[in-house]
């Protein structure tokens, strides 16, 4: 683990911080206190085994951790619903606007792997491994998670062949 | 069409391209004669576009320049890694003591309630969320002896636990989320015996899983959350059970255990 090998995952891990809570300075602080909990940890750290893996369970872990702290204060089961992100222009902006709040709309355990997947790449495993759940439960997340989103899309394009989830 | 068996797993490895040429060749004949399936897997794969053209652009932007130096292991590194138990123990000490003396009423209140009974309840009766709470604080820090009767012998109680109830009651399986049953035990409740099962992830975190059978009659509840000091507790009433699903986790954590819980027993 040195330098140059964790600063090539630095923005890997901010652009799946910021999909997953979808506030750009939130995301950064997380991105700052996963580095800052590796470090910590850095006995745990097995050389030769997958960093990127390693850094995006920690920061699973300390996401976990933060909305325990964050139970002080009363919020809701979706915390970021209300959320409203500021982002770019884009070419499809209102399809853009459309996907990220419906992304918002998910239970953060199908959030988690449908991002992993679809940004990180990562394959199923490794989606697995980083969240310490079994191969299944990835599948089941990712099936639903995307039926979900679907669903939702659909609804808001208030299409006629809305079709009821299985 | 095609007499090939088709899964989910295979439509979603399909999607993210993690199929075999030849098995991807087979679902593509399969999705030809499925349109609907079809259709959703094409939503799936714009999905996936969508999203990292969202978000791909966050690859750009530079980093902050401070995070240059987060790069480089800090020299209280390994101090940064004692601190953690140290501060988490002895609060959860402080709590337990606490709500021991809360917990010892309670009992006192319910042997006075069993030897005067008819008479007006002398003990005050309890919100399952606090006596789960309780219960939880009190008994999930016993390093040696959380539970009477740990998992391994799970068949022996679940049989004991269900004929002391008096009614069939077990453990939902966590597993998928972590959590391993450590075990269960038998604790008074305001008027009788409930059931508490421990689960415990790989880190030492402890959940427990409180069970009354004190709530025939009253109606049944969606969904509840409390929070009693350090514990979150998911609660419901379903049929004569209550439930009460308590750990100091984050809520929303807490929430998909109870989720899977709620799942498991509503299909029994």
């Amino acid at each position: 683990m040195d330098s140059r090998t964790i600063l090539a995952e630095l923005p890997r891990l901010r652009r799946y911080a910021r999909a997953m809570l979808g506030d750009r300075a939130a995301a950064d602080d997380l991105v700052q206190d996963t580095l800052e909990r590796a470090w910590s940890r850095f006995a745990q750290w097995r050389p030769g085994s997958d960093l990127r893996a390693w850094l995006f369970g920690i920061m699973h872990n300390l996401r976990v951790d933060q909305l325990r702290r964050g139970a002080l204060s009363t919020l809701s089961l979706d915390e970021e619903a209300d959320d409203v992100p500021t982002r770019a222009t884009q070419t499809d902006r209102l399809e853009m606007m459309d996907i990220e709040a419906a992304l918002r709309q998910l239970p953060d355990e199908q959030r988690e792997v449908l991002l992993l997947v679809a940004l990180e790449e990562m394959s199923y495993a490794e989606v697995a491994a980083a969240l310490g759940i079994p191969a299944g439960t990835v599948m089941s997340r990712l099936a639903r998670g995307r039926e979900r989103l679907r669903v939702i899309m659909a609804g808001r394009q208030s299409s006629p062949n809305l079709r009821v989830v299985r | 069409m095609n007499p090939l068996k088709m899964t989910e797993d295979d439509l979603q490895a399909y999607v993210d391209d993690a199929l075999t040429a030849a098995r991807r060749g087979e679902v593509e004949a399969w999705l030809a004669g499925h349109p609907e399936d079809a259709e959703r897997v094409a939503a799936y794969r714009a999905q996936k576009l969508a999203l990292k053209a969202l978000f791909d652009p966050v690859l750009e932007e530079p980093l902050p320049d401070h995070w240059s130096a987060l790069t480089v292991q800090p020299l209280n590194a390994t101090v940064e890694g004692k601190k953690w138990p140290k501060f988490k123990f002895p609060v959860l000490q402080r709590l337990a003591a606490g709500v021991l003396v809360a917990t010892l009423g309670g009992i006192g209140g319910w042997l006075a309630h069993d030897r005067y009974p008819g008479g007006q309840t002398m003990a005050r009766l309890v919100p399952l969320p606090q006596q789960a709470a309780v219960a939880h604080v009190v008994y999930s820090p016993d390093a040696r002896r959380p539970v009477e009767v740990t998992a391994d012998q799970e068949e022996a109680l679940v049989k004991w636990l269900s004929k002391r109830l008096g009614t069939p009651v077990k453990p939902p399986k966590l597993g998928g989320l972590g959590y391993e049953l450590v075990g269960g035990r038998l604790l008074p409740g305001n008027s009788g015996p409930v059931a508490q099962f421990m689960y415990q992830d790989a880190s030492g975190q402890r959940m427990t899983l409180y069970v009354t059978t004190e709530n025939a009659g009253k109606p049944e509840t969606g969904f509840r959350f409390a929070r009693e000091g350090e514990i979150n507790v998911f609660y419901w009433v379903e049929g004569k059970f209550g439930y009460a699903l308590s750990a100091g986790i984050a809520k929303g954590e807490l929430a998909k255990v109870a989720t899977a819980v709620y799942d498991q027993l509503d299909g029994k």
